[in-house]
């Protein structure tokens, strides 16, 4: 009798972020086999990914080192199980993977089947099959959520006394309460406020401005845990353009540092200003809109071209703390590269730019997100008031993508670390 | 301008292991040269707090990391990634005679680990830490099963891996302590094995009277296992700890139903009546009970009811007869059993029968008798009932706690070793232990 098929998945439970070790042992050499992920999300949609490998002379496949000839990734990629998955052939269309619960993990079913399979997996006994659980929440990380003050949030607080530097955790355009980020980031030691401020009522949504912004930020500051001299602002997309807003327009508000994924300072909220007036600049250029050869709206165009006046745009010339900028260069969404450049021109003018850093990915997409869940290059969305679906092209390629989020994500960690730990860089890597 | 202060932080790798993983463990941002203490603690399932702590110096750059670091004293010292665990005893003041035994397997053990200023031994409750940091051992890895067994008259729990399976198995007896033990199982299934934690010395397993159990019993907990759709029939073994070894070797030489493919044996020996029940054994046992001994905090030593071994091959196991390949594993501070003075017999009658190429003995100076899966507490005595009478003692089990610390890591990645070797590699049934 043959010997039996050892798969093993190390560290069996980990952070969402953190990277894994896939491993086949007891194979015969030179086997063809199909390594295979396969998740059910919260919303009962199946996502797959799968490569194809070859044993050694050993009978191992060792996926941190040996190369996937084909299949939903290709090359060395040790990650690419998870990063590269997408919804199983005869799934609902427009997809996007979103993580809503975050006490319980990412359950992942990861199998070997012989032979170079692409398709049929339910219907072939895998070699073996075992399973392997991402967590957002580290344990001790404990989640809170906020009402007071007229904020609507959840915070999420790392364990220990404390107190702990602070984010403010602003999501895009799509509206609702975010959470595993901030948990992410309360995993490596921050207590991170996921800020709802995108209301679907109208009525809401009109009070809603630059002072809840202000509150928000007021509220985390006051928490007995967090360090009041701290705090960062991390935004993405829309969420990005109210950090800016609220970064060099605030009276009151100082974030030690800032960090603006795939957003664009041409967007404006002003002081005393609510996030749908905001919005009706958007909506004045909605012209502009256009669609791919799919039917998927690109809304890039939208804020192009960037401004000259300075008064139609945050003025990053009066900036006092340091900016990250992420920006994707296949991003359909914003035109997040062009206001990257402006920015940079902006900052050099005023003599601010040593406080600037800009990572820019190449054919990364709008959705740069906590590194390893799956790629959306074009997906549903809701628009926010008013509970309309269309389907958007987010842009981006499955493996660059992958690169720019897991990349971003460490930097993005380090610069925060930086900043508001006055850290030096680790000598091991906890997120290994 | 003054220089901010840096938030000291711990880092520690993976937050949630198996029970038997080493972690990395990292303090940064201290200031340089700073005295600090790093510490553990545990509140187990049963309300009692189990602690351990190191007294560390930071470097030039205001680092400690345990992997490389000497702990200059604590409960541990020395270089000892895993010392915090391993080296863990009740706090001052907790009822005497503990140990750290999880009953519940699905639930992760939750350890608490701080870091504090300055070097200090006591008095961790009302201090505030500088940073803390909760990490959770597993016994289960994610996927494996659970499941009741009653049927054919064995009360035991059989725990599966994740996956379509067939798998190699184990038959998983614990000692004279008796009852359910499941977490060694727990954590065997999670390295790909289905494992069998069988009861076997309780009054519920047999009739009421407790060591009336025959060797019936435990070829029908075999069986249970070669019949189980999910397992390769030819690929079981049998691991034994103490009273547990005497089963397996008995069981190895003279059963006819019972064929493993090899055997681990901890803490034991093959000293009792040739082909007699547990009983029998018990018997044999306690009409030696003359030789018990105390030490001085009248704590109970039963190694010499064994001893001497005897000449009389009535009285032991034919080891000579054995086919299958074994791994003794002795602690020679053991108190307990005389596993040490066993196995060097074993060793001389297999050698005269010309089958001692099968075994391999693992001798670990300064171990105890209790010798588990790796960074749980060193035991040196706890509290024990005897099984059928219910009498209640204070038992010496032996052994120092660094040394045994490390006897527990070291002899479980060999066992590990050993039976991925012939339960999942081999093919040849009588090859020898490659280790």
């Amino acid at each position: 009798m043959n010997s039996v098929p050892v798969l093993t998945v190390k560290p069996w439970r980990a952070l969402f972020d953190e990277k894994f070790h896939v491993v086949v042992g007891n194979l015969p050499p030179t086997q063809e086999v199909t390594l295979h992920s396969l998740h059910q999300s919260e919303d009962t949609d199946y996502w797959e990914a799968f490569g194809h490998y070859v044993s050694d002379a050993q009978g191992r496949v060792t996926v941190a080192k040996h190369e996937s000839f084909g299949g939903t990734y290709e090359g060395v990629d040790p990650m690419g199980l998870l990063a590269s998955m997408r919804p199983i052939p005869g799934s609902r269309t427009g997809l996007r993977f979103r993580i809503k619960e975050v006490h319980t993990p990412m359950v992942v079913h990861i199998s070997v089947y012989r032979g170079h399979l692409s398709q049929g997996f339910r219907e072939q006994l895998a070699l073996a099959s075992v399973v392997t659980e991402r967590w957002c929440m580290a344990p001790g990380v404990r989640r809170v959520d906020i009402t007071e003050g007229g904020v609507t949030g959840t915070l999420f607080l790392p364990p220990g006394p404390g107190p702990f530097p602070g984010v403010l955790d602003m999501w895009g355009g799509g509206g609702g309460l975010v959470e595993y980020r901030s948990a992410l980031l309360a995993s490596h030691g921050f207590a991170a406020m996921a800020l709802m401020y995108l209301f679907p009522d109208a009525q809401k949504a009109a009070t809603i401005g630059f002072h809840y912004i202000e509150n928000a930020f007021r509220l985390l500051q006051d928490h007995p845990l967090v360090a009041s001299d701290k705090i960062a602002l991390l935004g993405t997309s829309f969420g990005a353009s109210v950090a800016l807003s609220l970064a060099v327009f605030s009276e009151t508000v100082k974030p030690i540092c800032c960090v603006c994924i795939s957003g664009s300072h041409v967007l404006t909220l002003k002081a005393n200003q609510s996030i749908a007036e905001s919005f009706k600049v958007m909506k004045e250029h909605v012209h502009k809109s256009r669609m791919d050869e799919n039917n998927c709206i690109i809304w890039r165009d939208t804020l192009l071209p960037i401004p000259e006046d300075s008064d139609l745009k945050v003025d990053v010339g009066r900036i006092t703390c340091p900016l990250l900028l992420v920006v994707g260069q296949d991003d359909t969404n914003w035109a997040a590269v062009e206001s990257a450049d402006d920015m940079t021109q902006m900052m050099e003018r005023a003599g601010n730019s040593h406080l600037l850093t800009t990572l820019s990915y190449p054919g990364a997409g709008h959705l740069i997100e906590p590194p390893y869940g799956p790629h959306c290059r074009a997906c549903t969305f809701v628009l926010q008031p008013g509970q309309q679906r269309v389907v958007v092209l987010w842009g981006g390629l499955t493996k660059p993508h992958a690169v720019a989020q897991e990349d971003s994500w460490e930097k993005i960690l380090d610069f925060l670390q930086e900043h508001l730990c006055h850290s030096v860089k680790p000598h091991v890597q906890s997120r290994l | 301008m003054t220089e901010k202060a840096a938030t000291p932080m711990l880092l520690l790798h993976p937050s949630r292991g198996l029970i038997d993983e080493k972690f990395c463990l990292i303090v940064q941002n201290l200031s340089q040269i700073q005295d600090i203490t790093l510490h553990a603690l545990i509140h187990s399932d049963d309300g009692d707090y189990w602690e351990a702590f190191g007294h560390y110096v930071s470097d030039a750059t205001g680092l400690v990391n345990v992997a490389n670091d000497s702990s200059l004293g604590g409960t541990y010292d020395g270089v000892e990634p895993m010392g915090l665990l391993w080296s863990m005893r009740p706090v001052p003041g907790s009822r005497i005679g503990l140990r750290l035994r999880k009953k519940e397997v699905h639930t992760p053990m939750v350890v608490h680990i701080s870091v504090y200023r300055g070097h200090m031994s006591q008095g961790f409750r009302e201090q505030v830490a500088l940073a803390s940091v909760v990490t959770e051992r597993w016994y289960m890895a994610p996927g494996v099963r659970r499941v009741d067994i009653t049927e054919g008259g064995v009360t035991g729990t059989l725990f599966l891996p994740p996956g379509p399976g067939p798998f190699p198995a184990l038959l998983d007896l614990w000692g004279g302590g008796g009852g359910l033990v499941e977490y060694r199982s727990a954590l065997l299934s999670s390295h790909g094995f289905v494992c069998l934690a069988l009861e076997y010395m309780t009054p519920r397993t047999s009739g009421g009277s407790t060591s009336h159990v025959g060797n019936e019993y435990f070829e029908a907990a075999f069986t249970v296992l070669k019949q189980h759709p999910q397992v390769c029939g030819d690929r079981i073994a049998i691991l034994g700890l103490s009273f547990g070894t005497s089963v397996a070797l008995g069981m190895a030489v003279y059963s006819t139903v019972i064929q493993p493919r090899c055997l681990v044996c901890v803490s034991g020996s093959h000293v009792q009546p040739v082909k007699g029940s547990l009983s029998d054994v018990f018997s044999e046992i306690n009409k030696n009970v003359r030789n018990t001994r105390y030490d001085e905090e009248n704590r109970v030593i039963w190694r010499d009811l064994l001893l001497p071994i005897p000449t009389d091959p009535n009285k032991k196991v034919d080891v000579g007869q054995l086919k299958c390949p074994v791994l003794m594993i002795v602690g020679e501070d053991d108190q307990n059993w005389p596993a040490t003075e066993s196995a060097e017999d074993m060793k001389q009658m297999m050698e005269k029968a010309g089958n001692s190429h099968l075994l391999t003995t693992l001798s670990y100076p300064g171990a105890g008798h209790l010798i588990e899966p790796p960074y749980s507490p060193h035991i040196r005595a706890s509290n024990f009932m005897v099984a059928g009478t219910k009498q209640k003692l204070v038992v010496l089990w032996g052994g120092e706690t660094a040394p045994h610390g490390h006897a527990q890591e070291d002899s479980w990645k060999k066992i590990l070793s050993f039976l991925e070797e012939h339960l999942y590699r081999s093919t040849d049934v009588t090859s020898p232990s490659n280790l």
